[in-house]
């Protein structure tokens, strides 16, 4: 029973220590006063200025724009590469899926660095370099994602499928498709994930001007705190833990269904 | 024939990481060996063993160390605890654990910059109760801190989704036969566990090994790291051939810290975070 209530008070502890900042934030963010310590009663009105606010708004949009077509694109071609890799021999299989590891182990920084050193001998840095390093790193979450479902789809039927009439690619979208579903679209969140969160590869990469929210945030973090920046905090914990929970509860209604 | 058109499909990515991937690495190795006049030289690695370098290397590693070392003590009772639960839905905890993680890395380093710095929430308490303020921002302590807050959960996932696995029926087994607590632990629960550490450890080694985030918001300057030190030789100093062989040298060592976790993972299989 000790044993118990012990471990419960060491949980709370620790998701005090991973949500207590984020908590300070949502408060701050309603707080009418610039001060952080003094409540200066309840306000909305950093978050009509954050809405006006230019270069968070331009940040923001930057970040939704390289993120999605980033993820998009990472899906399309990171399935299609899983589908040929799972074809390959043994031997190519193995380079390949070597190479695909690179961008996820190596450092964020030599990984953004190399990727510099690269794009300013043929172009300018700009918004698709930016794009390009997100697809490099996204690309690798969606093969490994796909690839694993892609080996437990059953061969036979997709064969029996060919034999009886149907053509390789309406065999696929009958069969192979509904199984690495799912694969395919938790590579495409994984993908949206790590593109939001970036930080490291997106600074090598950006020209000047060109802006995601963190490397916006990076900047405005070493001039000083902002009190937009508390209201930016809470409408972006508000949109994850909307998006989670939606896919929370998909997943498990499948589950159930499944059951 | 058919098996020949179906790897075609893949042509596009191969195309992809010949350009992006493989392509950069060559890069950052010429300049690694070049100087600015382009003739072949080893000064930019050599160039480690410069006072500040070496000084800034070795403080990377005592930090990553210490990072690795804190995350693992706090994350592995967490999994136990958590696996203890018996919760009907596994991907609530998973939820719990990723959701800070979506929010972006630079608010949470806000949030702590609020909470810690001189006029921040902490010293305000410490003020109101009478005790002296402290210096929390801007030291070493306050990197690790950071850090240990940032890949926490990159450490209790992977252990977590270990002892998941474990079939409860091995550890009735082991009770029935006599078994202590203390004995279950020692010879069921960590040794199959063991994957899961590892792949924590290296997912929270090697990001704050290279970090240069945490330690530039949160150690104001004053905490040099060698991805610190990086990143001023190419934004600052413009000096890309030293910049290029000191990532070199940084990634040989997580190149190394690599292998040595591979040698000692047993199981073979690494276990996925997600």
């Amino acid at each position: 029973m000790v044993k118990k209530i012990s471990g419960r008070i060491y949980l709370t502890i620790i998701f005090l220590f991973l949500y207590l900042p984020i908590l300070v934030l949502i408060v701050l963010s309603f707080n009418n006063s610039k001060s952080r310590v003094i409540w200066g009663g309840f306000t909305g009105k950093w978050y009509v200025s954050m809405f006006q606010n230019e270069t968070i708004m331009e940040a923001f949009i930057t970040t939704l724009q390289i993120t999605l077509t980033a993820s998009v694109l990472a899906t399309i071609i990171g399935t299609l590469a899983a589908i040929g890799i799972q074809a390959m021999r043994r031997r190519g299989k193995a380079i390949l899926l070597g190479a695909t590891n690179i961008p996820l182990l190596n450092a964020d920084i030599v990984t953004g660095i190399s990727m510099m050193l690269l794009f300013v001998r043929f172009t300018k840095l700009g918004f698709s370099t930016v794009l390009i390093a997100h697809l490099t790193f996204d690309i690798p979450y969606v093969i490994l994602n796909v690839l694993p479902k892609l080996n437990q789809t059953s061969k036979s039927a997709y064969e029996a499928a060919l034999d009886l009439g149907a053509t390789p690619l309406y065999a696929f979208y009958k069969i192979v498709w509904p199984d690495i579903l799912p694969g395919v679209l938790s590579g495409f969140l994984m993908a949206v994930t790590m593109s939001l969160d970036d930080f490291s590869i997106t600074y090598f990469t950006k020209g000047a001007g060109v802006n995601t929210l963190s490397t916006m945030l990076y900047t405005e973090l070493r001039k000083g705190i902002k009190p937009e920046l508390y209201a930016l905090s809470t409408l972006l914990f508000g949109i994850a833990l909307v998006l989670l929970l939606v896919m929370n509860i998909g997943s498990s209604r499948k589950n159930e269904i499944n059951n | 024939m058919h098996r020949f058109k179906r790897q075609f499909l893949s042509g596009p990515y191969i195309i992809w990481v010949i350009g992006f991937v493989l392509l950069p690495i060559l890069m950052i190795l010429y300049y690694g060996i070049t100087d600015s006049s382009g003739s072949v030289t080893l000064e930019n690695i050599t160039a480690i063993a410069n006072p500040v370098h070496l000084k800034s290397l070795f403080l990377s590693l005592k930090m990553a160390l210490l990072c690795t070392v804190i995350c693992l003590i706090l994350s592995y009772p967490v999994a136990m605890i958590l696996n203890s639960l018996h919760l009907k839905h596994q991907s609530f905890v998973v939820f719990i654990f990723v959701l800070p993680m979506w929010m972006n890395c630079m608010l949470r380093v806000l949030a702590w910059q609020l909470l810690l710095s001189n006029n921040g929430i902490f010293n305000t308490i410490l003020d109101t109760i009478g005790l002296p303020k402290l210096q929390l921002l801007y030291t070493p302590s306050t990197v690790v801190f950071g850090m240990v807050y940032d890949f926490l959960p990159f450490m209790i996932l992977p252990i977590y989704n270990a002892m998941d696995r474990i079939r409860t029926d091995i550890i009735d087994a082991a009770r029935d036969l006599g078994a202590s607590q203390l004995q279950i632990f020692m010879k069921i629960i960590f040794p199959l566990t063991i994957s899961g550490v590892l792949s924590g450890i290296i997912m929270v080694f090697v990001p704050a090994l290279t970090s240069f985030v945490i330690s530039n918001l949160l150690g104001g300057g004053k905490v040099l790291l060698i991805g610190n030190v990086i990143e001023q030789e190419f934004m600052q100093n413009m000096d890309w051939n030293m910049g290029s062989g000191l990532s070199i040298v940084l990634m040989i060592f997580v190149i190394a810290s690599m292998a040595f976790m591979n040698s000692h993972n047993k199981d073979g299989e690494g276990t996925a975070v997600w």
